[in-house]
Formats: C-alpha cells, sequence, structure tokens
C-alpha cells in the first residue's frame, strides 16, 4: 500500500473525511448563528441546544409517531423552528434595544434551562438513532460510508441554498437591508419586525436540521449542543461575525483543517481551532470576510 | 388648493426626553410642490420623520387621504402611499444600484416602471451592477429619489435632495423634481436651497424652533424676500 507524507491512505482520507463532516455541522450551525447575528444583533447561546432539539425532535417522531428520517428532515426544522419563533416574540424581541451583554445573559440561561429538562426528562447517557442509509462504498483508498457522504452533499446543498437565498433573492435583499438600516427599510413599507422573527425562525431551523443529520451519526443526548457550540462560535468569529460566505468557507474549511491535524499532531486536535481564531483575531480582528462596521 | 392630501396638525415630537416639534400646522393639496424651509435646527426633518412614523414620540394629527396615521407604524404609512427619501440618503452597501431600486414594494399602482427610472436617471442604467455607495453623491441621490418612484406612492417627501451636490448636479436633480410634479406626484421638499426651492415650488411653509410660523405663495416670493431672509439667516 503507498503513503502519503508517510501516512497511510486509509488513515489520511478516513480523517479528511470527518474533517468534511465536521466542518459540514461547523458550516451549518455557524450559518445559523451568522444569519441570527446579522439580522437580530443578539449572538444566539441557545443555537447548541436548539441543534440537540432538533436530533431530539426526529428521535421522539421515529419513537413514537414512527416517523422516519426522511420527513424528520423537515417536520423537526419546523417544529424547532416554530419554538424558535414563540421564543423570539416572547422573550428576544424585548432585549434588541439593550446592550449585547442582555442578550447573551438571556440565550445562554436558555439553553441551561432546554438542556436541563431535556436532561432531567432523558438523562445525558445518549440514546442511538437508526443509520437511514446503511453501507457504504470502497473507493480504493478509503471506505466510504453511504450516509457519511449523504451528510456532507447534504449540508453543501443547504449551505449553498441559503446563501442564495441571501444574496439572491428579493428576501434576502430585504434581510440584507434590514441588518444595515432597519429604520428605513420599514419606513419603505417592510414588515421588520416579522422579518427578524422569520430570520430568527430560519436560523434556529437550520440548527435543528443540523441536528437531525446529526442524530444516526451521534448519540442523541441533552448535552451533545454544548461541546460543538464553543467550536462553532470559533468558526463564527474566524470567519466574520454576521458573514454567510465566511460561516460556509470557515466551517467546511476548519472541519478539514482539524481532521488534518488529527492525522499529523492528534495532541493539537482539540485545540487547531482555537490556535487560529487567535491568530486570525491578531491578523485580522473583523474575521476573514468580515467587515469593520 | 386642490383636495388636500395630507393634513398635519398640533404635531409635536420627541427625541427621548428632547422636545423638538411644538405644534406643526400646515396641509399640501394633491398634485402641489411644497417646501419646508427653515434653518438648521429649526424641525424640518423631524416633521418629515414624524409624517413617516419614526421618531420616538409624536402627538396631535396627520391625515393622509383624511385617515390618521399618527399611531400607525411606518411600514403601514408607507403602505398608505407616503414615500419617503431621507437626507443621508439611505443607500443600502450591501445591495446594487438594481436590489436598492427593487427594494421598497410597490404599494398602489402607477408608479414609474424601472425602464422609466432608468430613462430618468440615465447615470444609474450604466451602473446597475455597482454597489449601492460605490455611486457618486449624485449618482446617490438619484438613486434614492429614483428608488421611491417605483412604489406608486401618492406623496414624496424629499428631505434636502440638493444637499453637498455640484450646482450641474443641482440643476439636473431641479429638473427631475419638476417632471415628477408634472406627472402628478405630491411632493413635500425640505431644503435649505431657498433659491433652488423658489424655482420649482407652488408653496413655501417656514418653521421656526418647531412650528411653521408663514406661509408664502411661490407668487408672493418676490415681495417676502426681506421676510424669508430674515427668517433663514442669508
Amino acid at each position: 500500500m503507498f503513503e502519503l507524507l508517510g501516512i497511510p491512505p486509509q488513515a489520511l482520507f478516513g480523517q479528511l473525511l470527518l474533517g468534511l463532516i465536521n466542518g459540514a455541522f461547523y458550516a451549518m450551525l455557524s450559518l445559523g448563528l451568522a444569519v441570527i447575528f446579522g439580522m437580530l444583533n443578539v449572538i444566539n447561546f441557545t443555537h447548541g441546544a436548539q441543534y440537540m432539539m432538533g436530533a431530539f425532535a426526529a428521535w421522539l417522531l421515529l419513537g413514537y409517531l414512527d416517523v422516519p428520517f426522511w420527513a424528520s428532515l423537515v417536520l423537526a426544522p419546523l417544529i424547532v423552528g416554530l419554538i424558535g419563533i414563540v421564543i423570539e416574540k416572547l422573550l428576544l424581541k424585548r432585549i434588541y434595544h439593550l446592550d449585547h451583554l442582555y442578550g447573551f445573559l438571556l440565550t445562554f440561561g436558555m439553553a441551561l434551562v432546554i438542556e436541563g429538562l431535556f436532561q432531567l426528562q432523558w438523562g445525558s447517557s445518549g440514546a442511538p438513532y437508526p443509520n437511514p442509509i446503511p453501507g457504504g462504498y470502497n473507493l480504493g483508498f478509503m471506505f466510504l460510508p453511504a450516509y457519511r457522504g449523504f451528510v456532507v452533499i447534504a449540508a453543501l446543498v443547504i449551505c449553498l441554498a441559503t446563501w442564495y437565498g441571501i444574496e439572491r433573492t428579493k428576501l434576502g435583499a430585504y434581510l440584507r437591508a434590514a441588518t444595515e438600516n432597519p429604520t428605513l427599510v420599514r419606513a419603505f413599507g417592510i414588515n421588520v419586525p416579522r422579518l427578524i422573527t422569520l430570520t430568527y425562525g430560519l436560523g434556529v431551523a437550520l440548527a435543528a436540521l443540523a441536528g437531525v443529520l446529526a442524530a444516526p451519526i451521534q448519540q442523541v443526548s441533552a448535552l451533545m449542543g454544548t461541546n460543538l457550540v464553543l467550536v462553532v462560535f470559533a468558526v463564527v468569529v474566524i470567519g466574520g461575525m454576521g458573514s454567510i460566505m465566511g460561516s460556509i468557507v470557515t466551517g467546511f474549511g476548519l472541519g478539514v483543517i482539524e481532521g488534518l491535524t488529527k492525522v499529523f499532531y492528534p495532541p493539537a486536535s482539540n485545540t487547531v481551532i482555537f490556535v487560529v481564531m487567535a491568530i486570525v483575531l491578531l491578523v485580522k480582528p473583523a474575521g476573514l470576510f468580515g467587515q469593520t462596521k | 388648493m386642490a383636495d388636500t392630501l395630507l393634513k398635519v396638525t398640533g404635531l409635536q415630537a420627541w427625541y427621548g426626553e428632547s422636545h423638538i416639534l411644538h405644534g406643526v400646522d400646515f396641509e399640501i393639496g394633491r398634485g402641489e410642490l411644497v417646501t419646508l424651509l427653515g434653518r438648521n435646527g429649526a424641525g424640518k426633518t423631524t416633521t418629515l420623520k414624524s409624517i413617516m412614523g419614526i421618531v420616538g414620540k409624536r402627538t396631535g394629527s396627520i391625515t393622509f387621504e383624511g385617515e390618521e396615521t399618527v399611531g400607525q407604524p411606518s411600514d403601514k404609512i408607507a403602505r398608505r402611499g407616503i414615500a419617503y427619501c431621507p437626507e443621508e440618503r439611505g443607500i443600502f452597501s450591501s445591495l446594487n444600484v438594481d436590489e436598492n431600486l427593487g427594494l421598497p414594494p410597490i404599494v398602489k399602482p402607477g408608479g414609474l416602471s424601472v425602464e422609466e427610472i432608468y430613462k430618468l436617471f440615465p447615470n444609474l442604467l450604466e451602473r446597475r451592477r455597482s454597489q449601492g455607495t460605490k455611486l457618486s453623491g449624485g449618482e446617490q441621490q438619484m438613486l434614492a429619489i429614483g428608488r421611491i418612484l417605483r412604489t406608486g406612492a401618492d406623496l414624496l417627501l424629499l428631505d434636502e435632495p440638493t444637499e453637498g451636490l455640484a450646482p450641474v448636479i443641482v440643476q439636473r436633480i431641479g429638473e427631475i423634481i419638476r417632471q415628477l410634479k408634472a406627472r402628478g406626484f405630491t411632493i413635500l421638499l425640505v431644503e435649505q436651497n431657498f433659491h433652488f426651492a423658489a424655482t420649482i415650488a407652488d408653496r413655501h411653509y417656514v418653521m421656526e424652533d418647531g412650528r411653521v410660523v408663514d406661509a408664502i405663495a411661490a407668487a408672493d416670493v418676490q415681495q417676502s424676500i426681506g421676510k424669508l431672509q430674515t427668517y433663514l439667516g442669508v
């Protein structure tokens, strides 16, 4: 068997695939955070909990109502997105005029409450979710599990569709304009408060969709979003707060960097993203794709 | 005066604790071009913002086509047929010229088509794919005016459209405003440049300290010139 840079190709490409899968989740979650931050100016610390709620929604739909995975891909984000809309209407809209700190406290507090409630009800050991696409393909240099390949492609499609929706459609133009000057956009006759509510719902639904996609790969557990969301915040900071393309490129890119670090210098694999974040902040404080306001 | 399109009575407005308007009264007939004149800080821009519903607090009465708008959010006011072109132009940097132009939704039939707007402002057509804030000041002003013509609004609120522009551009803006009046738009224009305002308006209201203190018809401008100079401090 040939080797690349002294590493067996199975190990190299295996970690590369793992990096791409992690990157897919980083990209989907940071995209939702970017959309929410851009429009609401709130850093949504509840995002990890909402990702977990997506996975749980799929698991509960399967367990109690026999709803298959493919239907859950639509239903779970819809349910969690609607819960997000209720949260925005009842709580978040009261703090837009206040300092960022209040948004942080509220969303962080909500994350703790939601995760606590799920832990209380279902424990924290985790529950398995059946793989909807068993099997895989032998590519010669590596074995590709079919579902994992699907996750990478699905995440790419979701990210690009979201980017297209925001950058190339009329509704996206409303969103971008309202991010810059909500007062004027409203004076043009556009219902900006409704736009804000829908944006939060969309961002939360994206997190939930990532959660559903993660369910067959990870154990569905109350704390599954906690660690992930820490990395995702680093991704958002590296990409540039509020930047859509920045979130997508950085999400996938950092997943791959993390995967390659596992091959070449495993002890640094848990910290490499934060090292990159520190370097980016020193060189370009607004992030790779961010614009200084 | 033709039938009244907008009537403002006893309008008071505040920014936080600051009381800016102290009882503004005036009205505009359909198809008229009326200016609000006055020194800096007289309350002209705040009056436009109050009509549009984008000041913190306002009391009094503003009726548009006979219906009260005080208490309504700005998106509803816009949908009744009032369009606003702010002093700072409000061009969106994340949108190109085409997107900026297409942003305000059509609220009534009778607005200009995008082709008509580009015919009115050929410079914009050449730069339709450019980022809105990369245009020159004059082009940005044309975009800010052009943007609200698509909506079909009956009443256009223009806040200092000539501010900071070269004389040749000011002249062009003047021609365009005349054309808009000829097309039947009702225009409320806030202007510091009295010489510009005098050439295009039907009537002038003068504001001082948050109140309308005088009304002068275009025909009476010559004999009121001394009084106007005192009001405006020119």
